[in-house]
């Protein structure tokens, strides 16, 4: 039982107005006093007079009305500073064992309720400026759309204690772990304040006091990803704009075609140092409560799913990927956070770029049920006899490259779906994931005695399906598959992921 | 022409016949709405293949609303030990499997023609929207009792997302 954990009511960062929206009331003030400033150094140096025909503080000034000035902007000030006092104070939070709850508002009360045992992941971001403050927002996402209850801003480590209790609560373990209960005794460390603030900025993304298995942690390189930006669909389109420009120029001996070019080439500059910036000290490792995902170099985002919370997983190559063998993961999740991902990306893509040893450990991570060497070598397989049941040889007339490869199969625990030899695909949906299957047939299909199957799940950037199945197959995968999403489903306890661990 | 789909199961509910009339209506309806502006706005600019696109859109309608008693018997259910099997469709063949544990609600719903008729709609919703499948054209008690069936096997085998 540490310090958030308690049942009681729980109030946020005292910064929180100031972070929250304070910044530009500063900046406000700032500039009336730099134009206040201004006015008074003309004033006392100048004739008095210089053009200033339109100021109204000069007005106000030769009228005589600065002393009611003066009044109306304190009582201002009095009544923001107080608003925010208030607002701040009006704003609490708790967490008790099932759920976690968060009030705000002073005349619109706001009342959110999250159930812990419905918890899709946590996300701890840090802006730049907070960061600074030592303060962190803390978001517990749940299933549905906008259905978040976020906590800001929190102190840095007191986000980080609250999101370990609040998956121990959620995992529904009997036992208390014991770095929990040292470390929020040696909470008030010693040092200065300047030194912990240094000592957390600097710190190590990843929590150290987490058991992690060293080879489950997953870098992005620098090289790799610089690579990755270079090699990407947007480049393509930006070496078609420059030729296409060249053409013109040349064509029409005209140098009007350039002006555009120059601000494409800014933007393309900015583009590139945005995605770049964003994707730097990218960060995937396993904990026991789940896959944590971190990145950002000025402002950071570290977001941890549980486990049973990704709903199914793509791994894909872009073309121009082919040469270096770098993949990229999706994931479809049920809940949606209002956190951008990497690279400003959907936070639906946990890879932005990896070699095969990547996406192997990245799949270990997020499907700990299924064989990743496995799916490894379906990846670059060519199809044949590699224990997917691949398309007919008659499904060429709708796969011209791929129906070799074209293939399914059923693991223990997941569906995978393989697909596309140009483009090349491998979709894994978990079976306890699983809400319906379907398998469809049209006219076309029917003649080459084909078949479709599909496979719902929660919405998201993945739609798990495959097109040309021999349709003798299609049926049975069917309903094996159906029953196979019963039984995962009836035996998964991942909603509460640690509820079989003994009590200590 | 190769085989259709079929699955191995004994008994498929089917839905009622008189769900024909308000399939058939509905077309109408909505051929009458595409239809009568079409053949208006030919009428006065009098282009010919104006004549020929509604002419082409009027033969499909009318071979819909012949097909309609066949598609309709096509139309089934079935409960099994753990998940509902659905199917419809002669030409493009859809079948479904959703667990029970995985239906989030269950919607009765009815038209006014439908209802005139004594018919209902059932509707299933899943975390997944493309699971999609609605029951159309069952008896308002038959209905409610395969409501209440729904129900009570999903709360006995509940599960999470």
């Amino acid at each position: 039982m540490t310090k958030f954990t308690d049942g009681e009511w729980h109030r946020l960062h005292p910064l929180t107005p100031l972070l929250k929206g304070g910044i530009a009331f500063i900046a406000i003030i700032a500039f009336v006093i730099v134009n206040l400033r201004d006015i008074l150094i003309e004033s006392f140096l100048g004739d008095g007079r210089g053009g200033s025909e339109g100021e109204p503080l000069l007005w106000l000034a030769e009228n005589g009305f600065v002393g009611l000035a003066v009044l109306a902007v304190l009582v201002f000030l009095v009544l923001f500073v107080v608003g925010f006092y208030i607002s701040w104070r009006m704003h609490t939070f708790r967490i008790t064992d099932e759920v976690v709850e968060v009030r705000s508002g002073i005349l619109f009360r706001t009342h959110r309720r999250g159930r812990l045992d419905r918890i899709q992941g946590i996300n701890i971001a840090r802006p730049f400026l907070p960061r600074l403050f030592g303060a962190a927002k803390l978001e517990v996402n749940v299933a549905g759309q906008d259905a978040n209850v976020q906590l800001e801003y929190l102190g840095s480590a007191a986000a980080d204690e609250l999101r370990r209790e609040i998956l121990r609560l959620a995992s529904g373990t009997q036992a208390v772990s014991p770095e929990a209960v040292e470390l929020a005794g040696a909470g008030t460390g010693t040092g200065t304040i300047i030194e912990k603030r240094v000592a957390e900025f600097i710190g190590p993304e990843l929590d150290p006091t987490l058991v992690v298995e060293p080879q489950s942690v997953v870098k992005l390189h620098t090289g790799r990803l610089l690579g990755s930006l270079l090699l990407s669909g947007f480049t393509i389109f930006l070496i078609a704009l420059v030729v296409g420009v060249a053409v013109g120029v040349t064509l029409t001996g005209s140098l009007g075609f350039l002006i555009p070019v120059i601000f494409g080439i800014i933007g393309t500059f900015r583009y590139y140092v945005t995605r770049f910036t964003k994707s730097l000290r990218y960060s995937i490792a396993g904990t026991p409560d789940g896959v944590r995902v971190g990145f950002g170099l000025l402002s950071t985002s570290n977001e941890t799913l549980p486990p049973g919370r990704i709903h199914s997983v793509q791994v894909s190559q872009p073309i121009m990927w082919r040469m270096t063998g770098w993949w990229e993961i999706k994931v479809n999740r049920a809940s949606t956070s209002s956190a951008a991902g990497a690279a400003g990306q959907a936070n639906t893509t946990i890879l932005p770029v990896g070699n095969i040893t990547d996406v192997r450990n990245v799949l270990a991570l997020v499907l700990p049920g299924v064989d990743p060497d496995l799916l490894a070598a379906a990846l670059v397989s060519k199809g044949g006899d590699d224990g997917f049941i691949n398309s007919p040889r008659r499904a060429r007339v709708l796969r011209w490259f791929s129906w070799r490869r074209n293939g399914f199969t059923l693991t223990d625990s997941a569906v995978v779906l393989r697909k596309g030899q140009i483009w090349r695909e491998l979709v894994i949906v978990p079976q306890a994931r699983l809400q319906s299957v379907a398998v469809h047939q049209g006219p076309l299909l029917r003649r080459l005695s084909l078949a479709a199957l599909h496979f719902h799940t929660v919405a998201g950037p993945i739609t798990p399906s495959l097109g040309a199945v021999d349709a003798s197959f299609a049926t049975e995968l069917f309903l094996n598959t159906a029953d196979a999403a019963i039984r995962s489903s009836s035996s998964d306890t991942s909603h509460r992921w640690r509820s079989g661990e003994a009590l200590v | 022409m190769t085989e259709r789909l079929e699955l191995p199961v004994a008994e498929w509910h089917r839905v009622s016949p008189k769900y024909v009339v308000v399939d058939v209506v509905g077309y109408i309806i909505f051929a009458a709405m595409i239809l009568v502006p079409a053949s208006l706005a030919s009428f006065w600019i009098g282009f010919w293949w104006m004549w020929a696109i509604t002419a082409a859109l009027g033969v499909i309608f009318l071979v819909t609303i012949v097909f309609t008693p066949r598609r309709v018997r096509s139309i089934g259910y079935a409960l099994r030990a753990d998940d509902l099997l659905f199917r419809r469709g002669i030409l493009f063949q859809r079948f479904v499997a959703i667990p029970y544990g995985r239906m989030q609600l269950v919607d009765i719903n009815r038209g006014p023609l439908a209802r005139a008729l004594g018919l209902s709609e059932l509707k299933f919703v899943t975390a997944a929207a493309a699971s999609g499948v609605t029951i159309p054209g069952l008896p308002e008690q038959a209905a409610e009792e395969l409501r209440d069936t729904l129900v009570t096997l999903a709360e006995s085998r509940r599960a999470g997302l």
